[in-house]
Parts: structure tokens; sequence; C-alpha cells
């Protein structure tokens, strides 16, 4: 009676009024039908299931086939590969930093070389900006001594030819002197006499002009 | 009866809103349906160490493809890995210790990568099964003990007499030493399968208690922290298990105290 009650669904226990006299007997069916779902749970999870025994062979297998497939992919490609990389990059550091220092050389070799080659184009410069100085000296020196010379030989020329003009002028005056003195003693109606008039003129301009 | 039947449904009904069942997510099951489960049935385990094996494989070799000197992202991650696990054979065991890296990188991948993915909501975490805890902590415990005898023949056992000590103390010392040696392995198991399986067992309780609405803030914050511990603890956990089997190596490449 009640093994069949056990099995049945908890519609049917809910349904049933009365029929199960005794009450710890009718409440026991009921209470395992309401738990039927619970008590499969519960009966798999009793305890700790690391500790079903059962199970050990299949973990063990697996564990050991996981731990062997790992070993493999790790010794066979990934290890190597990885230490070749790693090997790569130290070798490519340390190869980066030779060259960095041979650079860096080379840049204070060239800027000893740029710092030379200035001091050497500066002193040119400076050699090249006297020897230009003392040849404009130089030309500008000659020039004004011809340029002197010029002025001197003009300035002589110029006083020769005032000289002359001078001199021109004086006889020109003396001519005319004589000529007027001459046409004034004519005038008088006295017979000049030429020596005397010029005479008289030369007296006269030679007591002038001294 | 009938009133008495609706009580207990009701009762039921109300203890129903929080369903706890925090071990539930431990169960082996076959992936394909079926109850027995045979040492070869494929199961979650099998799935899940799986994705352990492909992660693994995306990461250090899918990741490092272009072998770039500048490395792209993934293949970051996979050279800060290598570098992590590198130094730290090379920091405990000395350069002698370097042969066994790729062993030991295997561990170290294995358990880090399974316990990140055992995060995943939904997710089953093989590290959290002393069963593979425990074949990892023996494999490492007879290879070291072998490793010590072949290395240094009966030299090896100088591990467990403490020169250092005074001659009365040392055959005290020496058992001490000598059953400290043989716990080594269970402490090394139970370790990373007790941290695990703690940390998820919590976050399903605190997720159970999220039915309720009254509480279900506070638990939905509470998992919140906690899955960020967990992360925390899944790295660490790693961490701990390859730097003692680092250790351990040491001990068996130099005996000596």
């Amino acid at each position: 009676m009640e093994e069949t009650d056990a099995e049945m669904s908890p519609a049917d226990t809910a349904g049933r009024t009365g029929v199960v006299e005794n009450h710890d007997v009718g409440a026991l069916p009921s209470d395992v039908d309401v738990h039927t779902e619970t008590l499969a749970h519960e009966e798999e999870a009793a305890g700790m299931p690391q500790l079903n025994l059962e199970t050990f062979p299949n973990q063990i297998f697996w564990l050991v086939i996981a731990l062997v497939a790992i070993y493999l992919i790790l010794s066979r490609i990934a290890l190597p590969r990885i230490a070749a990389v790693l090997a790569e990059r130290n070798g490519t550091i340390t190869n980066d930093i030779a060259a960095a220092e041979e650079l860096k050389l080379r840049a204070s070799e060239a800027e000893e070389a740029y710092k030379q080659a200035l001091a050497d184009a500066r002193s040119e410069a400076q050699k090249i900006s006297a020897d230009t100085r003392a040849e404009i000296q130089a030309d500008l020196d000659e020039a004004i001594a011809a340029a002197d010379a010029d002025i001197a030989e003009k300035t002589a020329e110029s006083q020769r030819r005032i000289g002359e003009i001078r001199d021109q002028a004086a006889a020109d005056v003396e001519v005319v002197a004589k000529d007027v003195a001459q046409a004034i003693v004519e005038a008088f109606g006295q017979d000049a006499d030429d020596a005397a008039v010029n005479g008289a003129v030369d007296a006269e301009m030679g007591s002038r002009t001294a | 009866m009938e009133e008495e039947a609706a009580h207990d449904v009701a009762a039921h009904g109300a203890s129903g809103g929080i369903q706890i069942h925090p071990m539930d997510q431990f169960i082996v099951r076959p992936l394909f349906g079926g109850d027995e489960i045979h040492w070869y049935t494929p199961t979650n385990v099998t799935l899940w160490m799986a994705l352990t094996v492909l992660a693994i494989a995306l990461l250090l070799v899918f990741g490092t493809r272009g072998r770039n000197v500048v490395p792209s992202r993934g293949q970051s991650v996979a050279e800060l890995a290598y570098g992590f696990v590198y130094k730290m054979v090379e920091d405990v065991t000395g350069k002698e210790g370097l042969k066994y890296f790729p062993y030991i990188m295997t561990l170290f991948m294995f358990i880090v990568t399974a316990n990140m993915l055992g995060l995943i909501p939904a997710a089953f975490t093989v590290t959290s099964h002393i069963a593979v805890t425990a074949v990892l902590a023996l494999a490492v415990f007879f290879t070291v003990t072998i490793l010590g005898f072949v290395k240094n023949g009966t030299g090896f056992l100088s591990l467990f007499w403490v020169a250092s000590a005074p001659l009365a103390l040392r055959p005290v010392l020496a058992i001490i030493e000598l059953i400290s040696y043989f716990i080594r392995p269970v402490s090394h198991s139970i370790r990373l399968a007790g941290n695990l399986m703690a940390g998820h067992a919590v976050m399903k309780v605190f997720a159970g208690f999220a039915a309720a609405a009254a509480i279900a803030p506070f638990s939905i914050l509470a998992i919140t922290a906690i899955y960020g511990l967990e992360l925390l603890v899944a790295f660490i956990q790693a961490y701990i298990f390859t730097i003692l089997t680092c250790v351990y190596l040491k001990d068996a490449l130099h005996p000596h105290h």
C-alpha cells in the first residue's frame, strides 16, 4: 500500500483524502513524493563528490592525457619558440645599443670636425678680411697719391697759365699804356718821341708794379 | 491530512526558495548520458581538461605565432608566463634546475589555466578534485625522490640528517624531517584542491542566498567580492604549487642543509 503510494504523483497524493488511517504512515509517502526530485539531487551530491572513488580512474586517465598533451605542446612548439623570440630580442637590443654607441661616437667625431671646420673657416675669413683690407688700403693710398699728383700737376698748370695770362695782361697793359701815352702826347701837339714815352711808361709801370 | 500535505508543500516550497547545493558543481558526469563512469568515459572532466589544453595552446602557440621582436598583446602574456616560471625555477633551484623547466612550466600552466577556466560561471573545476591534485603532487613527490637518489645516491639521505644541529638532537630531527617529507604530497595536493573547492562552494552558497529577495543585494555583493578573491586564489595557488615543486626539486638537487 505505502509502496504504491510512493509511486504516485504529488497530485494524486494531494487529491487523496482519508484513505490512509495512520497519520505517520500517510505522511511518509507524501513527503517522499514532494521530495523525489530534490532527493535525487541530494543523493548525487551527498558528501563530497571529490571522494567518490568511482570517478578516480576516469579523472586520472584524462589528467595524464591532458598533461602529456600540454607537455608536448610546450616542449615541442611553445617554449622553443618563446625562447628564440626572447633570445632574438636580447640580441637585437644588444646590437641596437652597440649601434647607438657607434653612432654616438660618430656624432661626436662629426661635431669635432664641424667645430674644427668652423674655427678654420673663421680664421680664414679673418685672414681674408685682413688681406682685403690691406689691399684696399694700398689701392686707396695709391689712388690718393695719384690724385694728389694729378691735383699738384693741375695746380701747377693752372698757376703757370695764370702767370702767362697775368704776364700777357701786363704786356698788353704796357702796350696800351704806351699807345695811350703816345696818343696823349701827340694830342698835346708835341712830337712824341717813342723812346722817351716808352721809357716814361716803363718807369711809371715799374714803380707801380714794384 | 490534506492540510498537513499542503503545509508540507508550503514549508518545502519556502525552503525550496533557497536551494543550496554547493557540492553539485563538483559532480563528475558522463558527457553523453549513461550512468557508468569507466576510466575511458568522456566526462565533464574530459571536456574541461580539453579546454585547458586548448586555452594553453591558444595562449602559448597561437599567441606567439608572429614571433615578433616587438610583441603583440597575446605574445606579451605568453612571454610573461614564460619569464615568470623560468625566473622562479632559476631563482629557487639554480642553473641546474633549468633542465626541468618544461615540466614545471607544464604543471604551472595546467593548474593556473584550469583554475581560471573554473571561474567561468557553470564551469567545472578539474583542480578542485583531490584525485587530480593528488596525481600532480605524487608525480612531483616520486620524481623528486627518485631524482634525489639518482643524483646524490645515499647522500640524498643527508636531507634528513641535520648536520648543523647538536648530535643528540639529530635523530629526533631526522624523524621529524622524515615525517614532514612524506607529508609533503598530502599538503601539496590538499592545499590546492581544498582552496579551490572551498572558494567555489562559498560562491555557490552565496548564489543560493540570492534567491531570497531580502538578502539578494548583499549576496550579489558578496559573490562579487569573493569572485575577485577567487581570481587571486586561482593564481596564487598555482604559484604556490609551482614554487613548492621548485623547492622540492632544489632539495633533490642539493640535499645538504
